[in-house]
């Protein structure tokens, strides 16, 4: 990914996470989650992990933060504007903030750099002879291309399946949650 | 090109964005929003990990696999916590931390 | 059957207090075992033995409950059971009309066991213990009224004057434990590399024991007091039993350790002194009392100093012939005492009475009787026999104490003499006296009873049937002198006594300084419950304050209460600060982990 794009898509995530913060409406807010969001996408795919990328954008943007938008909207709190912060809390925050920072630039200092690795024609060639000749993974490898989602799916399928049976256990036990919360206290 | 560090220190930075935003906000939404920035930068930190660190030439699945379990729990986490939120509402009227503590000692 | 002995009061003790407390049998039963226990204490009469089991082990130290029967042991138990017994069935008639029946009557029972126990043990712990036990029933017994203030304040002063003695008798026994190596009393042994000086600090320690029971100077301020209780628990404890414990255990003490021991130890000459000026002392207070149980209480000092006395003398023999004499015939005199008061309705004061011998004939003449034998006349009565022995004791051993005894028999013929001219003889000098009658035949069996032994319990035959112990008479140079010194003795105190009383209608003479007891009671309650003990109370009042209650106690909750409060401030329920704990946490785990 070219080096400028990194840095648009770097500065509209962290300038949306700021925005997270800043605002005051929660629905701005909100809003600013979903800038973010699309940046981190943008970065996702800059980084070869398509699919992430485009679940960031589906799952997240898409659904998650509509149902915050949702949920906001039907609260329909609107005595946010009228708050005014304490110092005490954001001067905490800033310097714990503050603290965090230094440690992480200095972890990042002392982390060896590595150069993204090459994923051209010769590289994915030699990755397809560990799959099955005529799968659509062994193809597209050799035409050069990355079988993202195939490839996903293909872990997804044979290493991890128990956890996505597991997933899916959580998922329920989630749904049935929110129903029993939601579900109005007839007294 | 990017390197892996400069993927880090992004990653570090939307970690702190969301860890000041939990701190600082007393709306709960928004501290519900900062912790889905916290596990999205996470999420990037594997992702750049994943195609940094290739394993037979591919990158590593496993840490996108980790990555879309993330999101998925998340997805269910969101759907149960506002849904514990829309209840506080209903019971207190609202949904300011600093109003919220009758679990004082 | 020892056994038996021992316990049947307790047991009845127990029965009398769970199960008959609110219905009428609890005297019947109390007098039924009291009359049981005379019938087994006369079959052990001249048996000896030795019967324990093991209470209690530490280490080597092995405490038993034992029952020593010997010649001291049977011959002091007759004296407990057949004047209890005589008592319990004096109190069936004299305490007719009591509320509290059932615990008058427990509490003898309970003190007819403690004072079994004492006569009966084999070892100082169990003497010890019991002793503590006559302390209570006593204690019981003298707040039997405790709805009355003085007998209340009676009750508790008795209690402490012996708590004073006991503190010294436990150290005198621990320090005997150190010496011989054991509290058993027949196996103790003196050895012969101990001090004069260490034996004769212990003697006084366990002294200090029988001063307290015993009411010797200057502990005696509670026998006076003591009278507030019910007129035959005054017999039975306060004369003839519980304050003669300190007698019988002082020559216990000589038996066991053997009587040359004392012979010239300093302790000996202590006890001889204190015992001759408590009952100078006593019996000097005692002319002056107007109180009919006052008179007879300060006698009680008198005698018991003598037979104090006898023990510092080592004839110990002598003092417990007298302690054995005296028993009988002061129940008699105490009962006879009591007789009145009942016929006088609850009158004490002897100068309200007067002509009574014409209205009660059967007390007069009893009560002359115990009067007989306790200004002992000669060849007739016990108490002649046994304060003989006393006066021979002292004649051969320490001059100037037969002086004070010999001083001390007349001023007892003297106040017994004004106590019964002015009682018995005369007119009336209130509507009361005028009124009297004698008492019922539950009343005077027991007064008839004493009068019988207060006679003969000094003549050979019935020493020698009782098991008794009786110095063995010796002709010595002096026994002239002594005969003739109490005959003249008694004689002149008669004299006096009627010269001076006949027929008056009131005190003749006064002497403050005696009938206020030598103001002792005064220089007590100003000098050391004033000083000392307001003293040290404010001390100790002044450490618990501010030690104790303000740093230990308050300290700790407040302690506490500020931990709690710090900790509970941590649980703000703020989300804000939690999330703060948290981030801190996290910056904590970072800067271990990694750094």
């Amino acid at each position: 990914m070219p080096f400028y794009l990194f840095w648009l898509f770097t500065t509209v995530m962290l300038i949306g996470g700021v925005s997270v913060i800043a605002f005051r409406n929660p629905v701005s807010s909100a809003l600013s989650v979903v800038t973010c969001f699309v940046g981190l996408a943008g970065l996702f795919i800059g980084l070869s992990a398509f699919f992430v990328g485009v679940i960031q954008i589906l799952v997240y943007t898409g659904a998650v933060m509509v149902l915050f938008l949702f949920i906001i909207m039907l609260l329909d709190l609107k005595d946010e504007e009228h708050r005014t912060n304490k110092i005490a809390p954001i001067a905490t925050g800033l310097v714990l903030i503050g603290i965090f920072l230094i440690q992480l630039f200095s972890v990042i200092a002392d982390t060896p750099n590595a150069e993204s690795p090459p994923l051209d024609q010769a590289t994915l060639s030699a990755a397809a002879d560990s799959y099955p000749q005529d799968s659509k993974i062994a193809t597209e490898l050799k035409e050069g291309h990355l079988p993202d989602v195939h490839l996903i799916g293909h872990t997804l399928f044979t290493q991890y399946n128990l956890h996505l049976q597991i997933l899916g256990v959580l998922l329920l036990v989630a749904t049935i949650g929110v129903v029993s919360l939601s579900k109005r206290q007839t007294e | 090109m990017a390197s892996l560090n400069n993927y880090l220190l992004a990653s570090g930075l939307l970690f702190a964005i969301g860890l000041a935003g939990v701190v600082i906000r007393r709306n709960i939404i928004i501290v519900f929003m900062c912790l889905e920035l916290m596990l999205s930068a996470a999420n990037l930190s594997l992702v750049a990990f994943s195609r940094f660190h290739p394993v037979n030439g591919l990158p590593d699945y496993s840490g996108q696999m980790l990555v879309f379990f993330v999101i998925t729990v998340a997805a269910a986490e969101v759907a149960v916590g506002l849904a514990i939120i829309v209840a506080l509402y209903r019971a207190r009227q609202t949904i300011h931390t600093d109003e919220l503590d009758t679990l004082k000692g | 059957m020892p056994w038996v002995l021992l316990f049947l009061p307790l047991i009845v003790v127990a029965v009398n207090q769970l199960i008959l407390k609110k219905s009428g049998l609890a005297p019947c039963l109390s007098t039924a075992s009291s009359i049981a226990t005379f019938i087994i204490a006369l079959l052990l009469l001249k048996t000896t033995g030795l019967h324990s089991f093991p209470w209690a082990t530490i280490g080597d130290f092995h405490i038993d409950i034992g029952i020593q029967l010997d010649q001291l042991s049977t011959g002091m138990m007759i004296v407990v059971t057949g004047i209890g017994m005589l008592v319990h069935i004096f109190s069936l008639a004299y305490m007719k009309d009591d509320d509290a029946k059932a615990r008058y009557f427990t509490g003898l029972s309970l003190f007819m066991f403690s004072m079994t126990g004492i006569v009966l043990a084999s070892n100082f712990i169990m003497t010890f213990i019991f002793w503590e036990l006559v302390g209570v029933s006593s204690y019981l017994l003298i707040g039997h009224w405790y709805q009355k203030d003085s007998a209340a304040d009676a009750a508790k002063k008795a209690f402490l004057c012996n708590r004073v003695g006991d503190f010294g008798f436990m150290i005198g026994i621990l320090l005997l434990w150190g010496i011989t190596g054991t509290l058993t009393f027949d196996q103790m042994v003196v050895p012969e590399t101990i001090s004069s000086g260490v034996l004769s600090a212990a003697i006084l320690c366990i002294f200090c024991g029988a001063v307290g029971k015993s009411a010797q100077l200057p502990l005696h301020v509670w026998l006076p007091d003591a009278m507030e209780g019910p007129t035959p628990v005054s017999a039975l404890i306060h004369a003839a039993t519980m304050v003669a414990a300190g007698v019988y255990m002082m020559f216990r003490v000589q038996l066991s350790l053997g009587t040359d021991i004392f012979q010239g130890l300093a302790a000996s000459t202590v006890i001889a002194w204190v015992g001759g000026i408590t009952s100078l002392a006593a019996a000097l207070m005692a002319t002056q009392q107007d109180d009919i149980k006052k008179i007879l209480a300060y006698s009680t000092l008198s005698q018991l100093g003598y037979m104090i006395m006898a023990v510092g003398l080592v004839a110990g023999e002598a003092g417990m012939f007298h302690l054995f004499t005296h028993a009988w015939f002061k129940a008699l005199l105490f009962l006879g005492s009591g007789a009145i008061i009942y016929a006088c309705h609850h009158e004490q004061n002897i100068w309200k009475m007067g002509g009574l011998l014409r209205k009660m004939p059967t007390t007069g003449i009893t009560f002359g009787i115990g009067t007989a034998a306790l200004i002992a006349v000669p060849r007739v009565t016990s108490g002649f026999w046994s304060k003989e022995e006393i006066l021979a004791a002292a004649w051969s051993s320490n001059k100037p104490l037969f002086g004070i005894a010999i001083f001390v028999a007349f001023l007892t013929t003297f106040y017994m003499t004004r106590a019964y001219v002015v009682t018995f003889l005369g007119k009336p000098r209130s509507k009361d006296a005028e009124h009297a009658k004698d008492v019922g035949p539950l009343m005077s069996f027991p007064l008839m009873a004493l009068a019988v032994m207060a006679i003969f319990s000094g003549y050979g035959f019935m020493s020698q049937n009782l098991n008794v112990y009786r110095p063995s008479v010796e002709e010595t140079g002096g026994h002239t002198i002594i005969l003739a010194a109490s005959v003249i003795s008694l004689l002149l105190g008669l004299a006096a006594g009627f010269i001076v009383y006949q027929g008056k209608q009131k005190e003749p003479i006064s002497i403050p300084l005696f009938k206020n007891r030598f103001y002792l009671d005064e220089i007590y309650s100003k000098y050391i419950v004033g000083y000392l003990q307001d003293a040290l109370a404010a001390i100790i009042h002044f450490f618990d304050e501010l030690f104790i209650n303000r740093l230990v106690v308050d300290g700790l909750g407040r302690a506490s209460v500020s931990l709690g409060d710090w900790f509970r401030r941590l649980q703000s329920g703020s989300l804000q600060r939690y999330a703060v704990a948290f981030v801190i946490g996290i910056l904590l785990i970072i800067y271990i982990t990694v750094f």
